[in-house]
């Protein structure tokens, strides 16, 4: 046998050997498929649609391989490898319970809630946005989220909340919403302040029983669902599903949602129209001004 | 890099059958004992960064299509002053036992060949040895050299990176270290580097996927015509500032670099080792742009131009008679330019680059440009060349390489050469399996045969070394197969 041909031979065992042993070591890293004896989506045909785009399981699988399997995990049920170091915990796909919603609580998300969430990813999480991935690919990842749970063959995404145009501005409008704080009890788990640290905060846990904690508005971070008072009329119209955060969507009118919305972001650290209006006010009125908390009266101001 | 003769032209391999028989058993064994192992192997040339994974927990494949390439979301992590953009990027959010560091080196078993060398007709030389034209091949297992790399946050939108690397006797270098200030004014169009840093090359040289002798480097960012003084390769880091900025998903990317004109040399001299020639006191510039474009299902593509222009001395003011070089002098220009692509066809990705070279006739011919008027056969002397290269990847965990390089001499810079004298062209192929790829650590078992055909010149390699051969229309080819576990931790 000549040198070369003992080069070839040596490269090319030493190749093949590598390949059995890759297949043996890539079935093992496999996604998993979901169940059919579930009644999950197939993910052959399992589709998404936003916009003008659709998505299609198939090609969200090997994507879904590449960027979230290290937490979401190979089962689609939030306990990734990583997921231990990690908190809040990976999203479980298997419940299809999502806290980012346009639809009532209790139901399913439009595809375009979860693409949204996808892109925007959450700041105070470890999930970050995936606008590097082009929109055909965050469009694959959903339709391939949505084959972890029956729930997506039984059921259909709910219908998305009628948000009505924002109403003025105004300190009466803050002042209401200063009310509502109090009287809804937003300040036993985001404290008087909006810090975080009402006197439920400590004992609060998701629905799978890990420790939570509510937003903290001085932070100044993003809100977990977006930017806007849009978005953040939506949060609370719709609640987190999976969190103590309830919705409220039969309890206050959608004038009255604006008006928390517009004291809720006197509690931000930033020079907003709300802010200025609320400093003023407090200003020549801050004596004024019951505290918010227990020992605040109904109706307090 | 691989000391490819380290002793001259080394030993002539009459028959090596027994070492191969070895090194395939222990190859074997070593496969079908346990590839699973938690660690393994790569190179000081290329880049991942563990550190990133452990401290986001995100798999390797998040940001990289095959470590140590970067995919988009990886790009944007980076350009973003390796920022997610989230809660967590600033370092305060990390256990303080948490350290940004990651260790790189690759055990390998390698061959590499040369044909054409200029060797002794007898082992050992006298009386009787002529110089005499034959193959030569070393063989065996060996090491690369050793990264150790921090990279990471000082503060919210303030980033860093320092990189020691040896080479594979310990000799060490910085092979980056740089500072910058990023989202300046909170824009991402804004941010400013300082220190020693690669190019803002759309094909990295530093993260890509071989790994021998011979296929470990782009040959066209180390060319330069032969006889030329030049030392510039547009693969090497330099040493300078950057202005850099992106739009959010960096599909837009720009930047401008001003840097010394001594091929990022450290202690003003052209070296990041002792033993350089003094820097000139003259400065380069890089320019960068690329724009990516969403091709729906079939994936991003990218297209992309830069052009450095710099200068390099031709002579230096000495002392002692010309025994001691004090600073680099009579600084003639050179400019390297092209454009260059990455696109994807679902799983296939393809990098092409073109690049146009044109040295002064100075520095082209290796002259002083006070050594009066140039010679009558001297020319300024140019170049075109580039590279195809491909990526199956068959998974995240397997991907198959393929890259095609050539180089023609445009305009020799003597007349009296011959036409195609340094012309190069260069095959390489292998593939790269990663059976661990998790956000703690990466392993990559790697394979690669290269060869690549050099005229009349020594073969551009990963050490560089070897010889020309007696005349300068021939062909010296040479050849390397590598395999090795790749890891980093």
């Amino acid at each position: 046998m000549t040198l070369k041909k003992l080069a070839v031979t040596f490269v090319l065992g030493s190749m093949a050997l590598v390949t059995v042993g890759a297949t043996s070591v890539l079935a093992q890293s496999h996604v998993n498929s979901p169940d059919p004896a579930l009644g999950t989506p197939n993910v052959a045909t399992e589709e998404s649609h936003i916009g003008a785009l659709t998505g299609h399981a198939a090609s969200g699988k090997g994507l879904y391989r590449r960027y979230c399997i290290g937490c979401h995990g190979q089962d689609g049920n939030g306990e990734g490898m990583n997921a231990a170091w990690i908190d809040p915990k990976p999203r479980d796909f298997t419940e299809a319970t999502f806290k980012c919603r346009s639809t009532p609580t209790g139901t399913l998300p439009t595809d375009e809630d979860l693409y949204n969430a996808v892109t925007r990813g959450f700041v105070t999480t470890n999930m970050p946005s995936w606008t590097a991935l082009t929109p055909q690919q965050r469009a694959d990842l959903v339709a391939f989220v949505k084959t972890w749970s029956p729930r997506w063959t039984n059921g259909k995404s709910g219908t998305p909340l009628n948000i009505p145009p924002e109403t003025a501005i105004t300190i009466e409008s803050i002042l209401h919403g200063r009310e509502l704080f109090q009287k809804l009890e937003c300040w036993k788990c985001h404290g008087p302040a909006g810090h975080g640290d009402g006197p439920s905060a400590i004992t609060l846990t998701d629905d799978k029983g890990n420790p939570i904690r509510p937003y903290d508005f001085s932070s100044g971070s993003r809100f977990m669902c977006g930017v806007t008072n849009r978005d953040l009329y939506r949060i609370f119209m719709t609640g987190l599903d999976g969190s103590p955060m309830p919705s409220f969507a039969d309890v206050v009118q959608p004038n009255d949602a604006w008006d928390l919305v517009h004291f809720l972001r006197t509690l931000q650290p930033f020079k907003t129209q709300e802010t200025n209006l609320w400093m003023a006010y407090k200003a020549s009125h801050g004596s004024t001004l019951k505290p918010i908390g227990p020992d605040a009266a109904p109706g307090a101001q | 890099m691989f000391n490819r003769f380290p002793n001259g032209e080394g030993r002539i391999q009459k028959s090596w059958t027994r070492p191969i028989v070895t090194c395939a058993l222990l190859v074997l064994a070593i496969v079908v004992c346990d590839c699973q192992i938690g660690s393994a192997s790569p190179t000081n040339k290329v880049m991942a960064i563990p550190a990133f994974a452990r401290k986001y927990g995100l798999p390797c494949s998040a940001c990289h299509t095959a470590w140590p390439e970067l995919n988009n979301f990886g790009t944007v992590f980076r350009d973003n002053g390796y920022q997610l953009g989230n809660d967590r990027d600033s370092p305060i959010w990390q256990n303080p036992s948490y350290f940004p560091i990651t260790f790189r080196i690759t055990p390998n078993w390698h061959r590499e060949t040369a044909g054409n060398q200029q060797v002794d007709s007898i082992p050992g030389g006298g009386t009787g040895s002529g110089t005499v034209s034959r193959n030569v091949t070393q063989t065996g297992f060996d090491l690369s050299g050793m990264d150790l790399w921090s990279a990471g946050t000082l503060f919210k939108n303030i980033s860093f990176q320092l990189l020691p690397s040896s080479d594979s006797t310990a000799v060490w270098h910085f092979e980056s270290a740089w500072v910058r200030i990023d989202n300046i004014k909170g824009s991402s169009w804004l941010n400013f580097k300082f220190g020693r840093f690669e190019l803002d090359n759309l094909v990295s040289e530093k993260r890509f996927l071989f790994l021998s002798g011979n296929g470990g480097l782009y040959q066209i960012y180390h060319f330069n015509v032969p006889g030329s003084s030049n030392d510039f390769g547009y693969g090497d880091n330099q040493i300078g500032v950057e202005l850099m900025g992106h739009n959010a998903n960096s599909y837009t990317r720009y930047s401008i670099a001003l840097l010394s004109s001594n091929e990022g040399g450290v202690g003003l001299t052209n070296s990041v080792t002792p033993g350089g020639n003094p820097a000139s006191r003259s400065f380069d510039g890089n320019l960068a742009f690329s724009q990516a474009f969403n091709a729906g299902s079939l994936g991003l593509e990218r297209i992309g131009a830069f052009a450095y222009i710099g200068q390099r001395p031709t002579f230096f003011q000495t002392s002692q008679n010309g025994g001691t070089q004090l600073v680099g002098l009579g600084n003639e220009p050179f400019y390297r330019v092209g454009f260059a692509g990455d696109f994807f066809i679902k799983n296939l990705e393809l990098l092409p680059l073109f690049m146009h070279g044109h040295d002064n006739a100075y520095l082209g011919n290796g002259l002083a440009s006070n050594s009066g008027p140039l010679p009558s056969t001297s020319r300024a002397p140019s170049f075109n060349g580039g590279f195809l290269e491909a990526h199956y990847y068959v998974s995240p965990q397997l991907v198959l390489l393929g890259r095609f390089e050539k180089i023609n001499v445009g305009q020799q810079a003597d007349t009296g050469n011959p036409g195609n004298f340094g012309n190069v062209t260069a095959y390489s192929v292998g593939y790269r399996w990663y059976p661990i790829m998790f956000s703690r650590a990466g392993l990559a078992w790697h394979n690669e045969y290269s060869i690549s055909k050099s005229i009349g010149i020594v073969p551009e390699s990963g050490d560089g070394t070897g010889l020309p051969p007696l005349l300068p229309t021939q062909g010296v080819w040479s050849s390397s197969i590598f395999i090795g576990f790749d890891f980093d931790f």
